[in-house]
């Protein structure tokens, strides 16, 4: 009997435990839209004082450059050889122009580009953040009748979305050049083959435009998440780095899930029709 | 003549937790242009009551007048407001790390004013100046000493001449000689400047040296007020004991515990305590 009730009692505790961290969890997400809407709202002086926006895309975006176009290269390097093994099985190497651009253009160039800013910038925004926070430059400003979230998280929140679209074409127009140099230059696909499958089957819309929706919404969900960690970390050492890894963590998640929703949306539905 | 008082706090009490009150029933009255130090150990609320002033904290009961305002019932815009005529030296100095020295004093000249910026260098330069730091107008942050720096941050402080100026323990982690130096530039610039200043600190000498008159807060309470001359022959027992720093008196030297007898008959682990402090004695 006595030992029914201590089983009991654990289990209760145990669903105590799991309901509580399951509050807390969803209040802090409520508390992130509320962060979101409020920094959309306070987006005023960002806009209107658009070199504190610049400053922070040199930072985001211009900084991120040059690991977006070597990853780039790489990738699309990689992407003309796995695929001219392939297509060449059913003596149809000449398509690889299309293969690479594809593959680059609707989900490639999004999502790695995407990664690598969420390890780049992203962990660099939720740092710098966190760490205004803990040398109270943030309470500074705010003494000073400065709104932080106006003069320091949305700038940066609007370089993020406005640098993510540009790294990823950047990404896929780099890979492209690099399955080139492996396709054409090295395996010796034909270059006009190559040129005018890519120019025939890439549709403005259905490829181009829907990569670039995907890259503005993966912006959005990295730099939001980054900005939002930043703010919200405890003002210690261990708190930033807490916050900068979650960073990371989670938006290589969001970008991944919210990859998989939008190809859904966008492509089934497009094709079925 | 009857003028009103910068600050005027009537029985205040705030708690961050319902069961445990940081500040109970505190009143105090700060005349314009005096320099008032708040002292009393760490975590006893004077920081706490600093905040309260600075609409940061909303108290829990009691009214806040500040520069004729009731701080506890202003909206955000109400508070952003009047922090435009405050200004706030923080305890290590926030400055902002990825802007210069110039940049950094001329930060709300460009937040709040349409100045020219021609008129806001020359500003900014004045402030340096009176600092002693125009020599070091284009240096970062992070080539300061502790002590440049906290000056700097008082020139970005009183950028836009504060009717109320905010000394959040000012002389923590300085040298003598910055110590000295940032103690004569709060009573200069207050009287300058026509300003009221509040200093919280635990430092006694260089507090008295430079304040008006002085709040003791002990345990969330006002334990002792009076002009440092009063004080320093003041019977009460907290307020002798912090002047003369004596390590035992009301506050006690041992941090409450179960009887000693009880843990050193466990033996155990506190043994070689017991042997280490029988090794020092």
């Amino acid at each position: 009997m006595v030992e029914r009730s201590g089983v009991l009692a654990g289990l209760l505790q145990g669903l105590e435990r799991l309901g509580r961290g399951a509050g807390a969890k969803i209040w802090r997400l409520g508390f992130a839209a509320r962060f979101f809407a409020y920094m959309l709202l306070h987006s005023g002086t960002a806009l209107r004082r658009f070199h504190l926006t610049i400053r922070e895309i040199y930072f985001a975006g211009v900084l991120s450059m040059v690991i977006i176009l070597v990853s780039g290269l790489f990738v699309g390097m990689v992407l003309a050889l796995q695929g001219y093994e392939t297509l060449q099985r059913y003596g149809s190497s000449e398509a690889l122009g299309v293969l690479v651009a594809l593959s680059l253009v609707r989900e490639l160039g999004p999502v790695i580009a995407g990664l690598l800013f969420a390890s780049r910038a992203g962990s660099a925004i939720t740092a710098e953040i966190g760490l205004m926070k803990a040398t109270e430059q943030i309470a500074a400003m705010e003494m000073m009748a400065v709104d932080p979230i106006a003069r320091v998280v949305a700038p940066r929140f609007w370089a993020g979305v406005i640098s993510m679209p540009l790294l990823a074409g950047l990404f896929s127009a780099m890979g492209i050049f690099g399955g080139y140099l492996v396709g054409v230059k090295l395996i010796g696909v034909e270059e006009g083959a190559f040129w005018s499958q890519m120019q025939a089957s890439v549709d403005v819309r259905e490829d181009i435009l829907n990569g670039v929706i995907k890259s503005l919404v993966f912006g959005v969900a990295v730099t939001w998440i980054a900005v939002f960690e930043g703010y919200d970390a405890p003002p210690t050492a261990e708190g930033v780095s807490g916050a900068t890894t979650r960073t990371v963590v989670t938006s290589s998640l969001a970008i991944l899930a919210l990859d998989f929703v939008l190809t859904a949306l966008m492509f089934t539905g497009g094709n079925g029709k | 003549m009857a003028t009103a008082p910068i600050v005027e706090i009537d029985r205040v009490s705030f708690g961050y937790a319902a069961a445990r009150p940081v500040l109970h029933g505190v009143s105090l009255r700060i005349e314009p242009g005096s320099v008032v130090g708040i002292m009393g150990q760490s975590g006893c609320g004077k920081t706490t009551l600093l905040r309260i002033i600075a609409g940061w904290l909303k108290a829990g009961g009691g009214s806040v007048r500040v520069l004729g305002e009731p701080v506890s019932t202003l909206d955000s815009k109400g508070i952003f407001a009047l922090r435009r005529k405050m200004g706030m030296l923080f305890q290590f100095g926030a400055l902002f790390t990825d802007m210069t020295v110039f940049d950094n004093v001329a930060f709300q000249m460009r937040e709040h004013t349409d100045l020219p910026p021609d008129l806001i260098s020359d500003l900014v330069m004045m402030k340096l100046e009176a600092v002693g730091l125009r020599g070091a107008a284009q240096m970062m942050p992070a080539e300061l000493s502790g002590g440049m720096a906290r000056r700097v941050a008082l020139a970005r402080a009183v950028a836009l001449d504060p009717r109320l100026m905010l000394y959040d323990e000012p002389f923590t982690g300085l040298d003598p000689i910055s110590l000295g130096v940032i103690a004569r530039l709060i009573r200069t610039l207050n009287d300058s400047l026509g300003q009221t200043s509040i200093v919280v600190s635990h430092d006694v000498e260089e507090c008295f040296s430079i304040v008006d008159y002085v709040y003791f807060v002990s345990a969330g309470k006002i334990v002792g007020e009076g002009t440092p001359d009063e004080l320093r022959r003041s019977g009460e027992p907290f307020v002798s004991q912090f002047v003369r720093g004596e390590p035992d008196g009301p506050i006690p030297f041992h941090y409450p515990a179960p009887d000693y007898e009880a843990d050193i008959d466990g033996g155990g682990a506190l043994s070689s305590l017991l042997v280490a402090e029988a090794a020092g004695g």
